[in-house]
């Protein structure tokens, strides 16, 4: 434990600065994937325990395509349609298989395939450890800002987060499709009966969940090294997301992943050994106050 | 307790204690009785989440903490404090209630989802404290430097012979243990939980209370599996509290059956075979498993022993699928 350093942080606005933007992008990643996990519990009523494994496909789909095209824009897109792609067919092909089923088996498949996944990564590209490298475009000297060290792609990243958030939270709120995807989560068997096709809707919604995961991890790329098996943390870590921010809210996913965010960035001054553990504390302390969640409407 | 059932599980226990008795001093292979042994770790282990699981419908995803606790503990205690074995033990097992009482006082409220991830949070949690804990737990070494096991009472558990009758003996009173729980009024009051945790309650039951106890008895029993781990190996590695451990745990009791209570034990017999058979023939291990678990929660949608028993049933009852109580 090192308070001294956490307060001496906290009083300094160059180290403000930097860990609130480390803060900021750890933040942002998890909201990408909590994000489609708490949108695919939401609709299908499943909780998608592979939902790390596509974070790790984005990663890896990135790499290779920035590595063949040499832009990092197409292979932000290529890793979300990678990522949409494998969702869609393991929603339609498999989850779709043990809905309504107890929640053992949808873990047990979702099991199977986080092997299955891992092992497929490490068939690819091999076991070993891989890093992307800072694109070219993002090679050029830091901003200091009130004496903080902030590189250039972070602020990307955190913009084209930000974007996603307000775009996912408009359409869902503002749009038809968005209306329908809220009424099929409302009531499934109402919205088919007005003749909507639930599966599309559902394997849609699952590709968007993957998508987002996917895009999460292309961006993460650059900045995180690649490894089989590197889903499984941000897996935890958005789970704890939406238990904290309640499942199925977007607002809290995003808020919840700016804490633990922030959390993991200051904590690592205070109490470098703890980190982990200070997540879990608070989510402890948020489950024995609230066990729905901050945003959480359902009773858990 | 008692009643001819308890007198007719005692039989079972002591026919099939002396069957695993017999077999060092008839096939003697050590190779098949290191087998027995990590069957006795793991099936005590399985056994103990089917408590939770099958009976009582709480879908654990972190049950694998109790499994490296066990180990660990037990294996701290005999490195630093020189306690004699059987007093390690007990006090292994003490450690273990009183982390669950602390876990489980958090977790018993959750709905069955949330249950099951906050169960597997905090198993991350152990797990990221035993990595990170390097002065005390040898962080991702594990603990090295051997478990020493003085004799007691005569009984010498670094002779593989007799550690191997001592797992058996663990293994089949833990599983007499647990037959008794599940046979006992709070085994049936864990079942009307699981059905209808609504209706409990009405009836006056104090749920939360119940689903304590039980998470907490299931923690006990997969710590003796984790002691009877550490003992073979010699030492605990962070693995034994991975969450990997966990997701093997729930595939064994769904391999096996968990409406049968034997199925969890099926399960493991069946997994470790499994285990030692792909790993020997490829390096995929994921891939293969991945697909067996695949062909059973998609394609056969119950475990082995529920499958046969409901056959069984079925032809002797004329009915096809009979329905069953357990």
């Amino acid at each position: 434990m090192d308070l001294d350093a956490l307060a001496g942080c906290l009083t300094s606005t160059a180290c403000l600065v930097t860990q609130g933007t480390s803060g900021f992008i750890i933040g942002m990643l998890l909201f990408l994937v909590a994000v489609g996990l708490t949108l695919i519990f939401g609709v299908l009523k499943v909780v998608n325990f592979t939902h790390g494994a596509f974070y790790m496909l984005g990663a890896y789909a990135a790499f290779t395509a920035y590595q063949i095209s040499g832009s990092f824009v197409v292979a932000l897109i290529c890793a979300a349609a990678a990522t949409a792609l494998v969702g869609l067919v393991f929603e339609r092909v498999f989850i779709s298989r043990v809905y309504g089923a107890s929640v053992l088996m949808q873990l047990l498949v979702c099991y199977a395939f986080v092997l299955i996944f891992d092992d497929v990564v490490r068939l690819i590209w091999g076991p070993e450890f891989k890093s992307m490298g800072m694109p070219d475009t993002f090679q050029v000297p830091p901003l200091f800002i009130a004496g903080g060290v902030v590189p250039p792609f972070y602020l990307f990243l955190i913009a084209v987060a930000l974007a996603v958030a307000a775009l996912l939270g408009l359409g869902l709120a503002r749009t038809r499709l968005g209306k329908v995807i809220r009424a099929a989560a409302h009531n499934p068997g109402m919205v088919s009966a007005l003749g909507i096709d639930t599966g599309l809707i559902y394997g849609g919604v699952f590709a968007l969940g993957g998508a987002l995961a996917g895009l999460a991890g292309g961006l993460a790329a650059p900045v995180r090294s690649l490894t089989p098996g590197m889903g499984f943390s941000i897996l935890i870590e958005s789970f704890i997301v939406t238990v904290i921010g309640g499942m199925g809210s977007i607002l809290g996913a995003l808020l919840g992943a700016l804490m633990i965010g922030f959390i993991r960035s200051f904590g690592s001054i205070g109490f470098p050994l703890f980190t982990d553990g200070l997540m879990y504390v608070f989510m402890a302390l948020v489950l024995i106050v609230k066990p729905t969640g901050l945003f959480g409407r359902e009773v858990a | 307790m008692g009643g001819p059932s308890f007198a007719r599980d005692c039989a079972v226990a002591v026919v099939a204690l002396a069957v695993l008795a017999i077999l060092p001093f008839t096939v003697g292979s050590t190779a098949l009785l290191d087998f027995v042994i990590r069957c006795a770790a793991f099936g005590l282990f399985a056994t103990s989440l089917n408590l939770l699981v099958g009976y009582g419908g709480m879908i654990s995803f972190g049950h694998g903490m109790f499994f490296g606790l066990g180990a660990y503990a037990f294996g701290l205690l005999m490195q630093r404090t020189g306690l004699p074995l059987p007093v390690a033990f007990l006090a292994t097992l003490v450690i273990n209630a009183a982390i669950a009482a602390i876990i489980g006082a958090i977790c018993v409220r959750l709905k069955e989802i949330y249950f099951a991830f906050v169960t597997l949070a905090f198993q991350m949690l152990i797990h990221s404290l035993i990595i990170s804990w390097v002065g005390f737990t040898g962080g991702d070494q594990g603990l090295r430097g051997g478990i020493p096991r003085p004799p007691f009472l005569g009984i010498d558990l670094s002779n593989h012979t007799q550690l191997y009758l001592a797992s058996c003996v663990l293994l089949v009173v833990g599983l007499l243990l647990m037959r008794q729980v599940v046979e006992s009024p709070f085994g049936y009051t864990l079942r009307m939980i699981r059905d209808n945790a609504y209706r409990a309650r009405f009836l006056g039951v104090p749920v939360w209370r119940m689903r304590l106890v039980a998470f907490v008895l299931a923690a006990v029993f997969a710590s003796m599996g984790g002691v009877i781990m550490s003992l073979f190996v010699s030492g605990a590695y962070p693995e034994f509290a991975y969450w990997t451990i966990s997701g093997e745990g729930i595939f064994i009791i769904m391999l096996g059956g968990i409406s049968t209570f034997l199925g969890p034990m099926a399960g493991t017999v069946i997994l470790l075979l499994l285990n030692d058979w792909v790993t020997r023939l490829t390096d995929h291990y994921g891939l293969v498993l991945g697909v067996v678990i695949l062909f059973f929660a998609i394609g056969l949608r119950k475990g082995l022993l529920d499958f046969a028993v409901d056959w069984v049933r079925g032809r002797r009852t004329g009915l096809g699928e009979a329905p069953r109580d357990a």
